[in-house]
């Protein structure tokens, strides 16, 4: 453990590989106590990656990760839970930490879920469901938090208070959040700082300065930067479709 | 009280019944059926390699098994079979293998049936012993693991990220599962000790909402199994370990009445 400060985890030059191919190669950000970072990109860009090369859920990464903590509470994007396991909500709670009823109750409140606590968890919608994820990522008070589109499924109104508890848990429990997240409104509102993926690092920034990015325009379109960008300025580089930086003749 | 054959046949089988009910369990979570019965398979192997070294068989079953689980790893990194296959393949060439080294060894006295079917009857105090006592550690070991293994059976990635250790509580894992197929394959024999394993497990499954509810069930439904079984095969002269496992056969049939409702809404 880093006695230095507040780095939670920090990747240098970090990219992975699969079949000779990168999926995703040359990252290198760092996620630090009570601070929202979020990764944006479009589909296939290395988002998850991304957050499962810093999470040490793979392994045969290039470049260096440092993790300077082992308190994390994870969100994965997809989960595939075997629905022939006899699990309710409460046995999930506690399927990686000890928690007693009052802290599951608890958690479980914030994300408005607490009345399917005996529920079991085959039965859940898929907003409920999400709700009961990210109740478990934060029931453990973590460091570090990462989320993989933690409201995926789950309703509008749901969605707006959802992302203010982000924000309000980053606060509170003073740890860092890795995420990863489609809404665009929540990114600029919300985020500290904004990395935006497309096999590579595009631009990275505040939200204020990534919005105003043409590479940030060119990826997701004249609308998302109409509304969220005042003025714009010269990138560096163009895609090829894979997502690789053209070569410039 | 352990001079009478039943007595020592009745303990031997409720020691074998707390030990297969929990492993049974993860068993049937992680899908690994065909994988016991591989290891039970190589388990002839082991005792034939246990007689012609003069060597303890237990151990050397339990060496054995681990070692084809060994192999097993490697083979699933080395090749594009599908893990069926490579099972099968493991399962059968150590059967084989198992049975030409036996002709080899004409000169000792071999009860084949009696590896493959048990033969509870004739269990030894000693035997009781290394159930016990090997039952017991297997067991302590299982509570040790239990955090990481069930996090990981229900989700890899999560208790990877959040720091559990997941492949280091699934080798130890497949340690246990070598030593329970070591203890039992005399009370039980290696090709019902699969069953032993996945059927009161099962029976468990109908019957619960939690996972800890399942592991109790599937223990009481081994533990019913047995006496079922050992009664009945005193009464009606029939071989011990089929006996057994039928009567888990007969309770799972009865649990199919009792399933919940729960399990049938699933998306």
């Amino acid at each position: 453990m880093s006695l230095d400060k507040n780095t939670l985890v920090r990747l240098k030059d970090a990219g992975i590989k699969q079949d000779e191919k990168w999926l995703v190669q040359g990252v290198s950000l760092e996620v630090n106590r009570g601070k929202i970072i979020t990764l944006i990109g479009p589909n296939g860009s290395g988002k998850s990656t991304t957050a499962k090369i810093a999470l040490g859920i793979y392994k045969n990464y290039e470049g260096t990760v440092e993790k300077f903590t082992n308190k994390i509470g994870y969100v994965p994007q997809k989960i595939s839970i075997d629905w022939t396991l006899p699990l309710r909500v409460s046995d999930f709670m506690v399927l990686t930490e000890n928690l007693n009823a009052d802290e599951i109750e608890e958690a479980l409140s914030l994300t408005g879920v607490n009345h399917l606590v005996n529920k079991n968890l085959g039965n859940l919608s898929g907003g409920e469901f999400q709700r009961v994820l990210l109740a478990r990522a934060i029931s453990k008070k973590p460091d570090l938090l990462v989320l993989d589109e933690p409201v995926q499924g789950v309703d509008f109104t749901g969605e707006i208070a959802l992302y203010e508890l982000i924000k309000k848990i980053s606060e509170k429990l003073n740890c860092g959040i890795l995420l990863i997240s489609h809404d665009l409104h929540m990114v600029m509102s919300a985020t500290d700082h904004v990395v935006c993926l497309n096999g590579h690092v595009c631009c990275s920034g505040s939200p204020i300065d990534v919005a105003k990015d043409k590479e940030y325009k060119a990826l997701f379109g004249d609308q998302a930067s109409q509304t969220l960008s005042i003025y714009e300025h010269k990138h560096d580089h163009e895609h090829t479709n894979d997502g690789k930086i053209k070569q410039k003749n | 009280m352990f001079d009478d054959f039943f007595i020592r046949a009745l303990v031997a089988g409720i020691g074998v019944a707390f030990i297969t009910g929990p492993l049974g369990c993860f068993v049937v979570w992680r899908r690994l059926s065909y994988f016991g019965d591989t290891l039970a398979h190589s388990a002839l192997l082991g005792v034939t390699i246990a007689l012609s070294l003069e060597f303890n068989i237990a151990l050397s079953v339990f060496i054995t098994a681990s070692v084809i689980a060994l192999f097993l790893i490697q083979l699933q990194k080395k090749t594009n079979l599908p893990g069926d296959a490579l099972l099968g393949l493991l399962a059968h060439s150590s059967l084989g293998i198992g049975l030409v080294a036996i002709g080899f060894l004409s000169f000792i006295r071999f009860d084949v049936m009696g590896l493959l079917f048990g033969d509870i009857l004739a269990v030894t105090i000693n035997d009781l012993l290394v159930i016990w006592i090997g039952g017991i550690l297997i067991l302590l070991t299982l509570r040790f693991i239990w955090k990481p293994l069930f996090a990981s059976t229900v989700n890899y990635e999560l208790a990877e990220a959040e720091g559990l250790k997941p492949d280091i509580a699934k080798a130890i894992f497949t340690l246990l599962m070598a030593a329970v197929i070591a203890l039992s394959i005399k009370m039980i024999g290696l090709l019902l000790i699969t069953g032993m394993l996945i059927i009161p497990a099962a029976f468990a499954r109908n019957l619960s909402d939690t996972p800890k509810k399942m592991v109790l069930f599937s223990i009481i439904g081994g533990l019913l199994s047995v006496f079922l079984g050992l009664f009945s095969s005193l009464k009606l002269n029939t071989p011990s370990g089929p006996s057994i496992i039928t009567a888990a056969l007969i309770l799972f049939v009865i649990s199919l009445f009792k399933i919940k409702q729960t399990i049938k809404l699933k998306n």
